[in-house]
């Protein structure tokens, strides 16, 4: 923001628009800290999908009849909406998948499988969710390609030694890593990777879900080959996720599914696939989910990305000057550059304890290792709450978090 | 206690329950044990390891166990390994039975005749089947202890 005073949102018209804020848990206001594992919808949102339902709606790309030329438009659109926030290139960069994990997996399988060598090497993290692990270790035992682990360092950080020492042999394929943890919130340096990757000769994806949700990502300036994020956590649909892949990858990818829509010609002797991004989005794609995650774009983006980025800056201060002011909390990781995602433990009582003690305030926080498990045995803790915000969380809501747990602690005492 | 926030909670964490949670009883390895099993609930992070020293005649001598998990998974492991040593293995998985439909509906038909005074003493549990997602922490020792009965190092989940 550079001396420029920082952009605000209207909070309380804002939390007007999410009907299930409003909403009693156990007779108590719904205080909602879980948006990192899958956020609240606007009317928005909701009213878009329900509107394509009772107005617009019909399977895409097949019929050459009015309703479904109208889908098909709304799709595309859609699609176009998704290139413009993320600053891609090219609208055809764009595929439309049913989640992140489901991105993931395609690029593991097309490009993992599909074009890289066995004698290759990919390069994790030790902060990746296991949607960023798995699918890894598959292309691994199923291809036989090397997989490294790039390690973080105690405050959270990703280790740009152990990164570079991790690509000095040339073998490396592909760097995938987080742009931003859900765990311990730590926002890695995409633009500073990618260069390290690509002057090792390697490509790289990053997995947004939890980034794309709290900044602005231009794919393009910190030149991403693949980058991953999810609709739900976005204040859009469930069984929608984005994989943006740069054109050249995606013509020498071979297709991850096969089926419907992804050809352009079957006999049973043989099949052409159709140009991508179609040759990636086999079979009905998530159509309704599209023209939600189109609303909730348009939605984050009347309020700005500058904004909710700035507003979201205000609940991590207010966090880091209250979370570990609390006797016996210790919170994971303490990277420079974060979002707000907090994990933490509580001396007295285990993860699960807590939980059910804040739900009993109407706090919702997540408890359990948060699909990041490596990550907990990286720190030695058995597991963390987590509380995560969203553009809907208030200053309010922090101090009412803080308060609690200072309770819960005593209650377990 | 200044948890005042929470009060209504002490039906779930009753002080026998959070006694048994700070110190949990029999909280060791049996070296000598015939039958263990490790119990897991992943999604947690709930892990234990049980032992069970079977007698001559096949009643349960002895048990322990050692892991680590929340309140409820450590109080009930605490307070199963007390109760179930003396008992028959037949008893000790009635018990288990009995237990499971406690701690998902609250109340439990059979839980009279030989084993009513056991089961008393597991009844502060009872508090869990109103927190579903609580159920399996509560659980977790009895399937446990069934692996470990049914005679492997199985890996017990009560997922």
């Amino acid at each position: 923001m550079d001396g420029h005073v920082a952009p605000t949102l209207n909070l309380d018209a804002i939390r007007a628009d999410f009907p299930i804020l409003s909403e009693k848990v156990r007779g108590k206001t719904f205080t909602f800290l879980d948006s990192g594992a899958s956020a609240q919808k606007p009317r928005q949102v909701i009213g878009a999908m329900v509107r394509m339902m009772e107005t617009a709606y019909a399977n895409v790309h097949r019929g050459a009849y009015h309703m479904s030329e109208q889908a098909t438009e709304a799709y595309e659109a859609a699609r176009a909406a998704v290139a413009r926030f993320l600053n891609a290139g090219d609208v055809r960069e764009i595929i439309f998948t049913g989640s992140s994990t489901n991105a993931i997996n395609l690029v593991a399988h097309s490009y993992g499988r599909g074009v890289m060598q066995p004698s290759q090497a990919v390069v994790i993290s030790e902060m990746e969710h296991h949607a960023n692990i798995v699918p890894w270790q598959m292309a691994r035992d199923a291809h036989g390609i090397e997989l490294r682990v790039c390690r973080i360092t105690d405050a959270g950080e990703l280790d740009l030694d152990d990164l570079a020492a991790k690509l000095a042999d040339g073998k490396v394929g592909l760097v995938a890593v987080t742009h931003m943890s859900n765990v311990l919130g730590t926002v890695t340096p995409a633009a500073q990777i990618a260069r390290m990757a690509h002057e090792a000769g390697a490509k790289v994806l990053f997995d947004g879900s939890q980034a794309a949700v709290h900044r602005r990502v231009d794919v393009r300036e910190i030149d991403a080959d693949f980058y991953v994020f999810t609709g739900h956590k976005l204040y859009g649909p469930t069984g929608i996720g984005v994989l943006y892949a740069k054109g050249a990858l995606q013509e020498a990818m071979p297709p991850f599914l096969g089926g419907g829509d992804m050809i352009a010609e079957v006999s049973f002797e043989r099949s052409v696939w159709a140009p991508y991004p179609a040759k990636f989005e086999a079979g009905t794609p998530p159509i309704i989910e599209a023209i939600g995650l189109h609303a909730a774009i348009d939605y984050v983006e009347s309020i700005g990305m500058a904004a909710i980025e700035a507003h979201e800056r205000a609940l991590v201060d207010r966090a880091m000057a209250r979370l570990p002011q609390i006797e016996g909390v210790t919170l994971l990781g303490r990277a420079q550059d974060r979002g707000g995602v907090f994990a933490f433990a509580l001396d007295t009582a285990h993860a699960h304890d807590v939980a059910t003690l804040l739900d009993r305030a109407g706090i919702a926080v997540r408890s359990g290792r948060h699909c990041a498990e490596p990550l907990h045995e990286r720190f030695g803790v058995e597991s963390t709450c987590r509380a995560s915000f969203g553009l809907y969380t208030t200053p309010a809501e922090v101090d009412l978090l803080a308060d609690a747990l200072h309770q819960a602690r005593e209650f377990f005492r | 206690m200044s948890g005042g926030l929470f009060d209504d909670l002490r039906d779930l964490y009753q002080e026998v329950i959070l006694d048994h949670g700070r110190k949990p009883r029999n909280f060791k390895r049996l070296d000598d044990a015939d039958r263990t099993a490790r119990g897991d609930n992943p999604m947690c992070g709930d892990r234990m390891e049980l032992f069970v020293k079977l007698a001559p005649e096949g009643h349960i001598e002895d048990a322990a166990f050692q892991g680590r998990g929340c309140a409820i998974s450590m109080a009930s492991a605490s307070l199963m390994t007390d109760t179930v040593k003396g008992k028959t293995q037949a008893q000790a998985r009635q018990m288990g039975e009995n237990f499971r439909a406690l701690a998902m509906t609250g109340i439990c038909p059979d839980c009279g005749g030989e084993i009513a005074e056991d089961m008393e003493r597991l009844a502060p549990l009872s508090g869990v089947h109103d927190f579903p997602s609580r159920v399996k922490c509560a659980t977790l020792a009895w399937h446990t202890l069934n692996a470990a009965l049914d005679g492997g190092a199985k890996e017990a989940s009560s997922e």
